[in-house]
């Protein structure tokens, strides 16, 4: 193995960083995250979409009525324009896409490391700033609030159902956010591949022919 | 020994009296009065489940139509038409009373008779509703997608509007006509002034052909025909091979004036009138008739205003019968007949013979044979008379006494309702012989099948509309709701499955499958479109506007408060329009408005909605207001108050909610 081909990724592994980066464009067609709110009183269903730039209703006018709901126990009306997270993360992921495409094309490892570490410290990020979000959402109340429940909360869950007095929440991510969490694994696997793929080269000997060697058959006479 | 043998003879004659009231109402009795043991699963409706389909039934006298869920017979909804309704403000406020509107002035009540679904090839297309006032003579056109009066119009030179809101196999057109007749202004007549004696010289009858806009649904009268002074009683238009035409039962050819019960019964026959309504409407666009001057009211909703608007009409085309040559006959038919009904195909029309024992059933085929052949026996007002033996078909003897209307289930059956003996007959269509009878309670009047006026009738079910209660629900005083009753038609044999109590007197009713309009419905509008010339979109824009002694009120209402909640500076005399905006934008929060000391109604304000209601105080005071709709569980805390001042008084408008006036 000579140099270059020490720090090139395999063309299988670059057609999968380019399959990886495609499916990012997912998270600007689909939800990233949905949350369902159910209540008996919404049969037809309530809930929101949070996309890599907005988030809207499930059904017509839903976030609307969710404020309309949590006014009463005092939480912050959501406003996704209020929101600058959703300003520059569809730049972040814009970025992140480029990155990959760059990878593939370039084909270089460097890259590729830069590449999943940068998407890791992202999706890292982005979560702990939607639970910080959902925190404040859920623990920010105002004091003249009509329902006031000593000790009670109203964060939605980050995955997972949890039940906020007659509403129960699920929070799950939708299309984009699975789409995005394929290419993160899509990642992680190349990188892996390619790791391991530097041990071998390290340990066996370079003109190792691949060749069936026959085993005498034993028989028992 | 003498007084034994009295004794003996006395018992026997008693057994020979009892027996034979046995043999009489024994008959009856075979028939449960109680509907059959397996009836409660035929028509249970599980909780949350939904009926299989919609009734509208019209309310009679409420003036209204009242919509019912069957199998279960649950009552649904009640749309308002003709008749203020101070629950919803329907008619109270100013956006709905134009609807009321008519020549004779405004008209808060009416007498609904015939609910008409509209029609595309001749089946129910779910789009409309019609139906019609008897006594002020209107029609009215209810949009299926919110359950809500759209439209009415008035039809000039008509009374008793009852053989009404009939409609065509694709609704192009909808047919109103006179019972009583009318002396008409000059020229048509000699006047309106004129002695009643004078009757048979200077009264007449009238029928209207009212054209639907397909796109709008919109109502225009498109021609009216004058006829004899007969009372035209109930009418259909044809199906399939006789789609072109529509046939009416008239009484009263006699031309009575007073007295008509014995009167208006002295001859053995009255007639059928048969007009081809597409031929007619060629010759009157052909320019022939007259147009005449007259005034009627056209009231339309305009949706993205959501104002209902008057527009007084002028001018009305009249044909004569003479206009009309090929286009209208009499045929001879029983004597005071009752109601008329086409058979699916539309070969068959069959009439109720109201005084008698028979259902007369014309074929189309023979009409149009006798059409040809000329049989004409007499002509009545330049209208030709064909002769009787030629157009019937058949007789359905023992139909019954009293047999009143017919519906068809679509599998060679028709099914009479016969008013007299308190019954409904069933006989084939094709012999004319009676088949089964079942026994209803009490005195039943329309009977309906669902689709029983289509092409396709869905068959199945069968509801006949009594006429008297009685005994057959926990009475309430000497008023009850009637009676409806439902059958299974799908054996050889009706079954009684549910009796069902309903607001007011159902003169007919009509059964539209749910999957026809449920997934249409509007759950609420979006205030984004509202363009109501009072709207307010946000609580910000909320305000209070002085003119003269007229305010405007422009009120947002959202759970649970509204805004401005504290107004102040109205004085006593004013004319306060309180324009009120209800801000939800999800499925059923109507939020309600009701004021202490108001005269006229509360109202209700669909989400996305814009309601205005007029107040004018007269005493000074503080007067609070609310919410009348439980909206929210901080419903009761949706109130506020609005400050009177004398006239003099120097109070300025202010206004606003959680703020210091």
């Amino acid at each position: 193995m000579n140099a270059s081909q020490k720090n090139t990724i395999n063309k299988r592994n670059r057609i999968l960083i380019a399959i990886a980066s495609v499916l990012l464009l997912a998270a600007f067609l689909f939800p990233l995250w949905q949350i369902r709110l159910q209540a008996p009183q919404y049969p037809e269903g309530l809930g929101m979409n949070i996309w890599v730039n907005t988030i809207s209703s499930l059904h017509p006018h839903n976030i609307k009525t969710i404020n309309d709901l949590n006014h009463y126990v005092g939480m912050k009306p959501i406003n996704p324009s209020s929101i600058p997270e959703l300003k520059f993360m569809p730049y972040l992921l814009i970025g992140l896409l480029g990155l990959g495409i760059a990878t593939s094309i370039s084909g270089k490892r460097s890259l590729l490391i830069g590449w999943v570490v940068s998407f890791a410290g992202l999706a890292v990020a982005g979560l702990v700033d939607f639970y910080k979000w959902e925190y404040n959402y859920g623990h920010n109340l105002n004091p003249n609030a009509a329902i006031k429940i000593p000790g009670m909360s109203y964060q939605p869950p980050l995955l997972g159902s949890k039940q906020l007095l007659n509403i129960n929440a699920t929070s799950i991510p939708y299309i984009g956010g699975i789409a995005v969490m394929i290419a993160f694994g899509i990642g992680i696997y190349v990188l892996v591949k390619e790791y391991r793929k530097n041990e071998e080269s390290q340990t066996k000997p370079k003109t190792q022919p691949k060749q069936k060697i026959a085993q005498p058959r034993v028989t028992a006479t | 020994m003498y007084f034994h043998k009295q004794l003996r003879n006395l018992l026997a004659g008693i057994m020979a009296v009892l027996l034979a009231m046995f043999t009489f109402f024994g008959c009856s009795s075979t028939k449960s009065k109680t509907g059959n043991d397996d009836a409660a699963e035929q028509v249970y409706v599980p909780p949350g489940k939904h009926d299989e389909f919609y009734s509208f039934m019209s309310g009679g006298w409420t003036g209204n139509i009242s919509v019912y869920g069957i199998p279960s017979g649950r009552h649904l909804y009640s749309i308002p038409v003709f008749s203020q309704d101070p629950a919803d403000g329907y008619g109270y406020t100013e956006e709905t009373k134009a609807l009321l509107n008519t020549s004779h002035g405004f008209i808060p009540w009416g007498d609904t008779h015939h609910v008409e679904p509209s029609k595309t090839d001749g089946l129910y297309d779910g789009r409309w509703i019609f139906v019609n006032d008897r006594n002020t003579p209107r029609l009215a056109r209810i949009n299926l997608k919110e359950f809500k009066t759209d439209e009415t119009l008035e039809i000039p030179n008509t009374a008793g509007n009852h053989a009404a809101s009939f409609t065509s196999s694709n609704s192009e057109y909808v047919s109103a006509m006179s019972e009583y007749s009318i002396p008409l202004p000059k020229p048509l007549g000699n006047g309106t002034d004129v002695p009643i004696d004078s009757y048979a010289d200077n009264f007449n009858g009238m029928c209207t052909m009212v054209k639907v806009d397909q796109q709008t649904g919109h109502l225009n009268v498109d021609f009216q025909i004058e006829l004899p002074p007969f009372d035209y009683d109930l009418g259909r238009f044809g199906l399939g091979v006789s789609k072109d035409w529509i046939f009416y039962t008239d009484y009263n050819s006699e031309k009575a004036h007073t007295m008509l019960e014995a009167n208006a019964s002295q001859n053995d026959k009255d007639f059928v009138l048969a007009i081809n309504w597409k031929k007619a409407a060629k010759i009157a666009h052909q320019g022939k008739g007259q147009i005449v001057s007259t005034e009627y009211d056209h009231n339309v909703i305009n949706h993205k205003t959501g104002w209902a608007k008057t527009e007084v009409k002028k001018k009305v085309r009249v044909l004569q019968p003479s206009d009309l040559e090929g286009a209208i006959y009499f045929l001879p038919g029983p004597k005071s007949p009752h109601g008329i009904n086409v058979s699916p195909k539309g070969k068959y029309i069959s009439i109720g013979g109201k005084l008698s024992s028979t259902v007369t059933v014309y074929s189309l085929d023979n009409i149009k044979k006798a059409i040809a052949n000329h049989d004409v026996s007499e002509t009545i007002n330049d209208i030709p008379v064909l002769s009787f033996k030629d157009v019937e078909k058949e007789q359905v003897k023992k139909a019954g006494l009293g047999p009143l209307h017919v519906e068809y289930d679509g599998k060679g059956y028709g099914y009479n309702s016969a008013f007299i003996s308190s019954e409904i007959v069933k006989w084939s269509l094709e012999t004319g012989k009676v088949v089964d009878r079942h026994p209803t309670y009490y005195s039943i009047g329309h009977l309906t099948i669902p689709g029983g006026d289509t092409r396709k009738p869905y068959g199945k079910y069968l509801i006949g509309l009594n006429k008297i209660t009685k005994d057959r629900y926990l009475p309430t005083g000497p008023e009850m709701f009637a009676g409806e009753q439902l059958f299974d038609i799908t054996g050889a044999r009706m079954k009684l499955i549910l009796d069902f109590p309903v607001e007011g007197e159902p003169h007919n009713a009509a059964e539209l499958p749910a999957s026809l309009i449920d997934t249409a419905q509007v759950k609420y509008y979006d205030l984004d479109k509202n363009e109501n010339p009072y709207v307010t979109r946000k609580e910000k824009d909320a305000k209070v506007v002085r003119k003269g002694n007229r305010v405007d009120v422009y009120m947002t209402a959202i759970r649970s408060h509204f805004v401005p909640d504290n107004i102040e500076g109205i004085k006593e005399g004013d004319e306060v329009h309180f324009h009120i905006t209800n801000l939800e934008q999800e499925w059923d929060i109507p939020h309600g408005f009701a004021l202490m000391g108001m005269r006229n109604s509360g109202i209700l304000i669909m989400p996305g909605e814009t309601r205005s209601i007029v107040w004018n105080p007269k005493k000074k005071g503080v007067y609070p207001f609310y919410c009348t709709d439980f909206c929210s569980a901080l419903h009761q805390e949706m109130q506020g108050y609005v400050r009177v001042s004398p006239q003099n008084s120097n109070v300025k408008i202010a206004y606003g909610t959680n703020k210091e006036l």
